[in-house]
């Protein structure tokens, strides 16, 4: 019986010992970007890969993510399974040409005969005090891209697990991690078995209603979950980890079993990850839906600094409130 | 770096030229530095050259008969794709555009493959693997930084791989270009950059692309080695690239090549280039056809016989009835195509997609 490491690991620590031990069983996975090498990253997310592994393996490149990105396809074309850092998330539009018009298009413009095993960090969302370009939520640019994966842990068991688990994918990954929760802290398993991609997870049981959230708005609805059980609703929550492929299953079993939903997302409501969700549920659970499925986003204005965001961010009175709107008058 | 270690950057005062229009050989014009390709090469070139004109004029041809969608040709520049094909050695890589057909045939892939997405089909008709041939591109300079990759990721496993990417002057103007050359360059990748400069982007003149000395220039901001060639002299595009080439195998990493050619025909058939240029100026250019200065050259010389003359003209028949009989073949399309490639595993999503046009090609079939 083989067993797993336990640790008590920030979600930070958690994606690097997952690239570590993911460079660790693989020669050919490679870390590149700006100031990953001798600095550990802005984030110290590659803090001592470079030291261990040598300028070969981890390295810093020049400042030009449309650059680290088509290098990132070539050197995936050819044996390698390279991961690379876009520093913020606003940075990694630079990039948008080669994400959306070659490494999303490679396997299927090719017929399946060249894949990119390639995973793209994407550090994302506000909530930190960041200035304008370091807060934005930029998952549904790539979300809609179909070719890619687009995953986000909220938890630092997830980050590690979906982490190794992008690496391990033949598919390329925009892997966005939620910034604001890079110093949470958790008991951490160091083990590949886990939860795969696509796979979405109910983090808190509830019977009322279902508030379904993803990165960086999990924990808040895990609070106003914590609110509600307080002054008597129960409320369920649904952790979507993997926004594309999307979990209807999970996602639209626990909508019905309450028959009430909020979605709960940082990014501008407009178009957004939160509206297909909405689009999709509703398709699904029509029948079983009490209320139209309420939403809690950011408002569509470009990201506000940081004395502002408070403005901006879902917060636990916000999700309350959508939880009040959804026509309890039955009950 | 010294002013005399950037002065050993640039690139020749004038192409380098080693056979003139008048097919005589030159002296000067770098003759000097580079020596004249053996005979024995000059005659397979002359070969090459002769199918890749045929080609270029049998997929003009099907154009016109609807059998393909499009064609950028490639006709006036046929030197420039048959020598970045050929100093290739086995395990080299090439990175093709959409204008560089006859390049990806003379690295021995299959032409119909290479135009099924001028057919209207999918994308790559051909595995990139078996020859080392990229997929071509259609968005400009955005093979660069991947041709970077395929190299640099070559070179940490210690092989000796050389990449050939090829742009032409438009591409010098986009971001990925100089990305590529920064990037290359840090790494010491072992990349040759292929600039055809054919002196036209779509309408957009040289003139309004560029204001370098030449575009061969633009290595010297990122320390790496240009050099300017006469695209249209066979035996000095082989030279030029040879020599990069092996430079790169050395391990001195990328050189930026430019060839001065011209682009003989419109940017596609879609185009009409009588709106942005003279025909003055194209026929100016006739006189120094690639093809008729080395035939020039070769019977100067007495290596050309009417063996060599028909050899060539049946490998050219013989490529050209290949393309036609591929290409006028039909083949029905598949809607389960669709969805097969996107991902390794279908999501739940594509599944139900996949179910729903299978399901509506059923009732079609039935309902007819």
């Amino acid at each position: 019986m083989s067993t797993i490491e336990h640790e008590k690991l920030t979600m930070a620590q958690a994606l690097n010992r997952a690239l570590r031990d993911a460079m660790l069983a693989d020669d050919s996975v490679l870390m590149f970007g700006e100031d990953v090498g001798a600095l550990g990253g802005v984030f110290r997310v590659t803090d001592g890969l470079n030291e261990r592994f040598g300028d070969t393996r981890c390295f810093d490149t020049p400042l030009a993510e449309s650059g680290i990105v088509g290098m990132a396809v070539g050197m995936a074309m050819n044996g390698m399974r390279p991961v690379v850092e876009m520093q913020f998330d606003a940075f990694g539009y630079p990039a948008f040409e080669q994400i959306v018009s070659h490494v999303a298009k490679m396997r299927n413009r090719t017929r399946g005969r060249v894949h990119l095993p390639m995973v793209i960090r994407v550090p994302f969302g506000g909530g930190i005090g960041g200035v304008e370009h370091h807060c934005d939520s930029s998952e549904a640019y790539y979300a809609h891209t179909p070719g890619l994966h687009v995953v986000t842990p909220a938890t630092p068991s997830d980050a590690y697990t979906l982490l190794r688990a992008a690496i391990a994918s033949d598919d390329p990954v925009v892997f966005m991690e939620p910034k604001k929760l890079y110093w949470s802290k958790e008991e951490v398993a160091l083990g590949t078995d886990g939860p795969g991609i696509g796979t979405a997870v109910v983090r808190r049981e509830g019977t009322d209603a279902t508030l379904i959230a993803y990165g960086p708005s999990v924990p808040v609805a895990l609070e106003a979950a914590e609110v509600a059980a307080q002054e008597g609703r129960s409320l369920q929550v649904v952790d979507l980890r993997s926004i594309v492929p999307f979990d209807d299953e999970t996602v639209a079993a626990a909508v019905r079993s309450t028959g009430r939903a909020v979605v709960v997302a940082e990014s501008a409501g407009f178009a957004s990850v939160s509206s297909e969700i909405v689009a999709r549920v509703t398709q699904r659970c029509f029948h079983s839906l009490a209320a139209p499925i309420g939403r809690v986003t950011g408002f569509d204005i470009p990201y506000p600094p940081p004395k502002l965001e408070h403005f901006q961010l879902p917060s636990v009175d916000r999700v309350l409130d959508a939880v009040d709107d959804l026509q309890w008058e039955d009950q | 770096m010294t002013s005399e270690d950037v002065l050993g950057l640039l690139p020749a005062d004038d192409p380098v030229r080693l056979i003139d229009a008048d097919g005589t050989k030159v002296q000067g014009s770098g003759s000097e530095r580079y020596e004249l390709p053996s005979d024995a090469d000059l005659l397979r070139a002359y070969e090459r050259l002769v199918v890749a004109r045929r080609l270029n004029d049998q997929a003009n041809a099907l154009v016109r008969q609807g059998r393909l969608a499009v064609y950028p040709s490639s006709h006036g520049q046929e030197a420039c794709q048959v020598g970045a094909a050929h100093v290739l050695k086995q395990g080299d890589w090439l990175f093709p555009t959409y204008r560089d057909t006859v390049a990806a045939v003379e690295r021995g892939v299959d032409p119909v493959d290479v135009l099924t997405l001028l057919k209207g089909d999918w994308h790559s008709g051909y595995d990139p693997y078996e020859t080392q041939v990229a997929p071509a591109t259609t968005p400009l300079a955005t093979q660069l930084p991947h041709a970077v990759g395929v190299a640099h990721a070559a070179r940490l496993r210690g092989e000796s791989t050389v990449v050939m990417a090829l742009t032409g002057d438009g591409g010098t103007s986009e971001g990925d270009f100089h990305e590529a050359l920064n990037f290359a360059a840090v790494f010491k990748a072992p990349v040759v950059f292929f600039i055809q400069n054919n002196e036209y982007a779509i309408s957009v003149p040289l003139a309004r692309q560029s204001a370098a000395a030449s575009l061969a220039h633009k290595g010297i901001g990122y320390g790496v080695p240009g050099q300017r060639v006469d695209g249209n002299d066979i035996a000095a595009v082989l030279a030029v690239l040879g020599d990069a080439v092996e430079r790169a195998r050395r391990g001195e990493g990328p050189q930026l090549i430019e060839a001065h050619t011209y682009r003989m025909q419109a940017h596609t058939n879609a185009d009409d280039a009588t709106r942005y240029r003279l025909d003055s100026e194209v026929a100016s250019w006739v006189d120094r056809d690639p093809l008729t200065r080395l035939e020039k050259h070769l019977r100067s010389r007495g290596l050309m016989t009417d063996e060599t003359h028909e050899q060539a003209r049946a490998a050219a028949d013989a490529v050209a009835e290949h393309v036609r009989e591929g290409l006028n073949r039909d083949i029905e399309p598949d809607a389960r195509e669709l969805f097969a490639y996107v991902y390794a595993e279908q999501t739940p999503q594509l599944r139900e997609q996949a179910a729903q046009v299978a399901e509506e090609s059923s009732r079609e079939v039935a309902g007819r």
